[in-house]
C-alpha cells in the first residue's frame, strides 16, 4: 500500500475529527450557552481520539509486522491492518463526538494529554541511551567470553590479528588505545585551556558589547566545522608543518602523531571551553567584582585574585565535558593520529586511540562473531563510560556551584 | 572683629593653599566647614559643578558640595535621584560602568581626582567603599582581610598582615565573634557580620574616606544597629560619607546632610538643620515622608 496515501488518508480523518468535534460543540454552546472548554479543544480531544489508536496500529505493524508477515498473505494481511487502524479511528472519532457535552471537560483532558506527550518525548531520549547501553553490554559480554576482561582491561599489546579471523587469537590489550587517548585529549586540553579561558577573561571582562558581538560569533564557527574538516586540516596543513618544525630543531617529529591530532582537536575544543567560561565568569556576581576594584585592585587582579577562584568550580565542569568530548572524538584522530597502537611516550610518534581502533575494527568485512569485531562493543562501552563519568562529574559540579550564587 | 579674622583666615588659607599646590603639598584643606556641636572641619573632599552621564541621559547636574573630614556625611533622596552615582564619583567608580562619565571638578585633599592620569588603584586605597548588600568575596574571613593589603604591598611579613587583620576586626567590632574560625569562609557569616567584615575589609588598607552605599537596606535592625554604633565609631578616624533610605539613620549617625532630587543637589548643611528646618519644601516634604 502506498504510504503517502495512507498519510493523506490519516490527515483527512484528522481534520475531519476535528471539525466535527469543533463544529458540535459550537453548536452546542449556541443552545447551551457558555461551554465548560471552548469548541477548539472539543475538537482537539475527538482528533486526538480518532487519529492515536489508528497510529498506534499502523506503528506496531510496521515494527513488528513485516518480521512476521507471510509473503503470500501480504497484501491481504496489510489489507486487514490499515482497515482495523482506520476503523478503530472512526469508532475513536465516535465515541469522542458522543461525550461533547455543556460540562465536559474537553480542556482539562487535552491538557492532560499534552502532558503524557511530553512526557514521552522526554522517555525516548532516556530509552534510546538504555537501549545503547544494553546493546553495548550484551556484545561487549559476547566478546569477554573470548578474551577475559583482564587481558583486555590491562593488556598492553594490541594486535587483534586479523588474518586469524575466527580462531580466537590475537592480543586485545587496551592500554594501549587507553595510552593513545589520554595522551591526545591532554595535549588537546593543553592547547585549548589556556586560549579558551583568557578568550573567556577577554570576552566577560575587556570587550566592549560591540567588539564581543563579533568575536564571539565568529569563536562559534569553529564550533560548527565538521571534524572531517579537521581531520583534513590536520593531515595535510598542521603534521606537515609540525614535522618541518620539528626537523628545524634536531627532533623527530611524524606528520601524523599525537601531537598533530592534540594539537587540532585542542583547536576544536576551544569554542567549548571558551563559551562555558564565558557563562560561569559571568554567573559571578558583579558585586565581587566591584569591591575588589574598590579596593583598589586593578582589572587583572581582580580577575585573578576572585573572579576566577569564584569561577573555578565552573570551569572545571566546563573542561571535562570538553575532555569527554575530545575523548569521543573520532574523524581528526582516524586522519592524523597515525593508527598506530604501541604504547609509546613521545608525542611525536604516531598513536591510535579507543575510537580509531572501534573504526578499523568494524569497518572491511568482518563477521559480527568473531572477537575481532565484537572487540569493538567492548571498546565502546569502556568509551560510554568514561565520558559518562566525565559528564556526570562535569554536571555535578556545575550545578554545586550554581547553587552557590542562587 | 570675629569676622574680619575670619576672613583673613580663608585668605591666608587660600595663599597657603594655591603655595601648596605648586609646592606639590597637597595636604593642607582649602577652607572649613561649621557644623553646630563641632569643631569646624577641614574639607576633604570638593565638588564643584559636577555632571554625570549614562551615555546621554544626564544623572547628576551641577552638584557642588563639600564634605567635611572625620565626620559623617549622608546623602538622601528618593530612590533613583543620583546619590549612588555622585557617591561612586568619590572613588572612580564609575569609571567600571559602560558609557558613563563624569566631568566637573572634584577634589580630594584639594588634589584633582576627575583626572584621567590620576592612578585610580591609588585613589581607591585613599577612599574606600563598602556596598549596599555585603559582598564577600568566596574565601576565608582572613583572607578576606588581608587581601587589600596584600594586592597594595602593605605588608613584609605574616606577622603584620596577622597584626593588621586583628587591628581590622576589631574596629569593625567584628573580632570577637570571628576570632576562631578566620579561616572559615566568611559567606557563612551572618548578614550583619558579613557587612562589618566588609567594614573591616575596607579599613584595612587604611583609607582616609570610607563610602558606603545603604550599608543596612540588607540587614535587619540589632545588625543596623551595631553597623549603626561602628559609623559613629569610626567617625574619629575616617571622613564617611554614608547613602541612606532611613531618615532616623541619617539623623543618628550624621553630622551632615545632602537631599537629592532628580539629579540635583536640593539643600545640604547640618544634619539638625536639614532634619528641624529645612529651607527648601521639598526636603521637608520628604523629610516628613510626603513624598518619595
Ligand atoms: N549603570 C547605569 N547605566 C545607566 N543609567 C544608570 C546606571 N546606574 C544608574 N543609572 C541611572 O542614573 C540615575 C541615578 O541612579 P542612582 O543609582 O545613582 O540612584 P540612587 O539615588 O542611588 O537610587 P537608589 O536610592 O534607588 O539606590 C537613575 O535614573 C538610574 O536609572
Ligand atoms: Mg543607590
Amino acid at each position: 500500500m502506498n504510504s503517502m496515501l495512507v498519510t493523506l488518508v490519516l490527515l483527512l480523518l484528522l481534520g475531519f475529527a476535528y471539525q466535527t468535534g469543533w463544529s458540535r460543540s459550537s453548536r452546542l454552546a449556541q443552545v447551551e450557552g457558555r461551554l465548560h472548554s471552548k469548541p477548539i479543544y472539543h475538537g482537539a480531544l475527538v482528533a486526538i481520539w480518532a487519529i492515536v489508536p489508528a497510529l498506534l496500529i499502523l506503528g506496531l505493524w510496521a515494527l513488528f509486522g513485516t518480521a512476521t508477515a507471510n509473503t503470500r498473505f501480504r497484501t491481504l494481511t496489510s489489507a486487514v491492518v490499515l482497515a482495523s487502524a482506520f476503523g478503530t479511528g472512526a469508532i475513536g472519532l465516535y465515541l469522542a463526538r458522543n461525550r461533547i457535552s455543556a460540562r465536559f471537560r474537553a480542556r482539562n483532558e487535552v491538557e492532560r494529554i499534552i502532558r503524557y506527550l511530553l512526557i514521552g518525548c522526554s522517555v525516548v531520549a532516556i530509552l534510546t541511551t538504555l537501549g545503547i547501553v544494553l546493546s553495548l553490554l550484551g556484545e561487549a559480554l559476547r566478546f569477554f567470553t573470548f578474551v577475559s576482561p583482564v587481558d583486555f582491561f590491562f593488556g598492553t599489546v594490541w594486535n587483534p590479528r586479523f588474518s586469524s579471523v575466527g580462531t580466537g587469537s590475537g592480543d586485545f590489550g587496551l592500554l594501549p588505545l587507553l595510552w593513545g587517548t589520554v595522551m591526545i585529549a591532554t595535549i588537546a586540553i593543553l592547547v585549548a585551556l589556556p586560549i579558551g579561558l583568557m578568550t573567556a577573561v577577554y570576552l566577560t571582562q575587556y570587550a566592549k558589547p560591540k567588539t564581543r558581538n563579533i568575536i564571539k560569533p565568529m569563536i562559534e564557527v569553529l564550533a560548527g566545522i565538521p571534524t572531517i574538516v579537521y581531520g583534513f586540516f590536520a593531515l595535510v596543513t598542521v603534521g606537515p608543518a609540525l614535522a618541518g618544525l620539528g626537523a628545524m630543531f634536531g627532533l623527530d617529529i611524524r606528520a601524523t602523531s599525537a601531537l598533530t591530532a592534540g594539537i587540532v582537536m585542542g583547536v576544536m575544543i576551544i569554542p567549548f571551553i571558551s563559551s562555558l567560561s564565558d557563562d560561569v565568569i559571568r554567573q559571578v556576581p558583579r558585586a565581587l567584582r566591584d569591591g575588589s576594584l574598590g579596593l583598589g585592585a586593578t582589572e587583572s587582579e581582580t580577575i585573578r585574585r576572585v573572579i576566577l577562584p569564584a569561577a573555578l568550580p565552573g570551569i572545571v565542569g566546563a573542561v571535562l565535558l570538553a575532555v569527554s568530548r575530545a575523548i569521543g572524538e573520532t574523524m581528526i584522530v582516524v586522519l592524523a593520529a597515525g593508527n598506530s597502537p604501541y604504547l609509546r611516550l613521545n608525542p611525536g610518534e604516531p598513536v591510535s586511540t579507543v575510537t580509531v581502533t572501534i573504526v578499523n575494527q568494524l569497518t572491511g568485512d568482518t563477521d559480527f562473531s568473531s572477537p575481532q569485531s565484537l572487540v569493538a562493543f567492548a571498546l565502546g562501552l569502556t568509551l560510554f563510560a568514561m565520558t559518562l563519568v566525565l559528564n556526570i562529574a562535569a554536571l555535578f559540579i556545575v550545578r554545586r556551584y550554581r547553587e552557590q550564587y542562587e | 572683629m570675629m569676622n574680619a579674622l575670619r576672613e583673613d583666615l580663608t585668605q591666608m588659607n587660600m595663599v597657603v593653599r594655591q603655595l601648596a599646590v605648586d609646592t606639590d603639598l597637597y595636604t593642607l584643606p582649602s577652607t572649613t566647614i561649621r557644623t553646630p556641636d563641632l569643631e569646624p572641619q577641614p574639607v576633604k573632599i570638593k565638588a564643584r559643578n559636577v555632571n554625570v552621564f549614562y551615555g546621554e541621559k544626564q544623572a547628576i547636574h551641577d552638584v557642588s558640595i563639600d564634605i567635611p573630614e572625620k565626620a559623617v556625611t549622608a546623602f538622601i533622596g528618593p530612590s533613583g535621584c543620583g546619590k549612588s552615582t555622585f557617591l561612586r564619583c568619590f572613588n572612580r567608580m564609575n569609571d567600571t560602568i559602560e558609557g558613563s562619565r563624569v566631568d566637573g571638578l572634584i577634589e580630594l585633599d584639594g588634589r584633582s581626582i576627575i583626572d584621567r592620569s590620576l592612578d585610580v588603584v591609588e585613589l581607591r586605597a585613599r577612599v574606600g567603599m563598602v556596598f549596599q548588600k555585603p559582598n564577600p568575596f568566596p574565601k576565608s574571613i582572613y583572607e578576606n582581610i588581608a587581601y587589600g593589603p596584600r594586592i597594595h604591598g602593605l605588608v613584609r611579613s605574616k606577622a603584620d598582615l596577622d597584626e593588621i587583620v586583628e587591628r581590622s576586626l576589631r574596629k569593625a567590632g567584628l573580632f570577637d565573634e570571628v576570632k576562631d574560625r578566620l579561616h572559615d569562609t566568611a559567606t557563612g557569616l551572618s548578614g550583619g557580620q558579613q557587612q562589618r567584615l566588609c567594614i573591616a575589609r575596607a579599613i584595612a588598607v587604611s583609607p582616609e574616606v570610607i563610602l558606603m552605599d545603604e550599608p543596612c537596606s540588607a540587614l535587619d535592625p540589632i545588625a543596623t544597629a551595631r553597623v549603626e554604633e561602628l559609623i559613629d565609631e569610626l567617625r574619629e578616624n575616617y571622613t564617611i560619607i554614608i547613602v541612606t533610605h532611613s531618615m532616623q539613620q541619617a539623623a543618628r549617625v550624621s553630622q551632615r546632610t545632602a537631599m537629592f532630587h532628580l539629579g540635583n543637589l536640593v539643600e545640604e548643611g547640618p544634619t539638625e538643620k536639614i532634619f528641624t528646618s529645612p529651607e527648601v519644601k521639598r526636603t521637608q516634604d520628604y523629610i516628613t515622608g510626603r513624598f518619595g
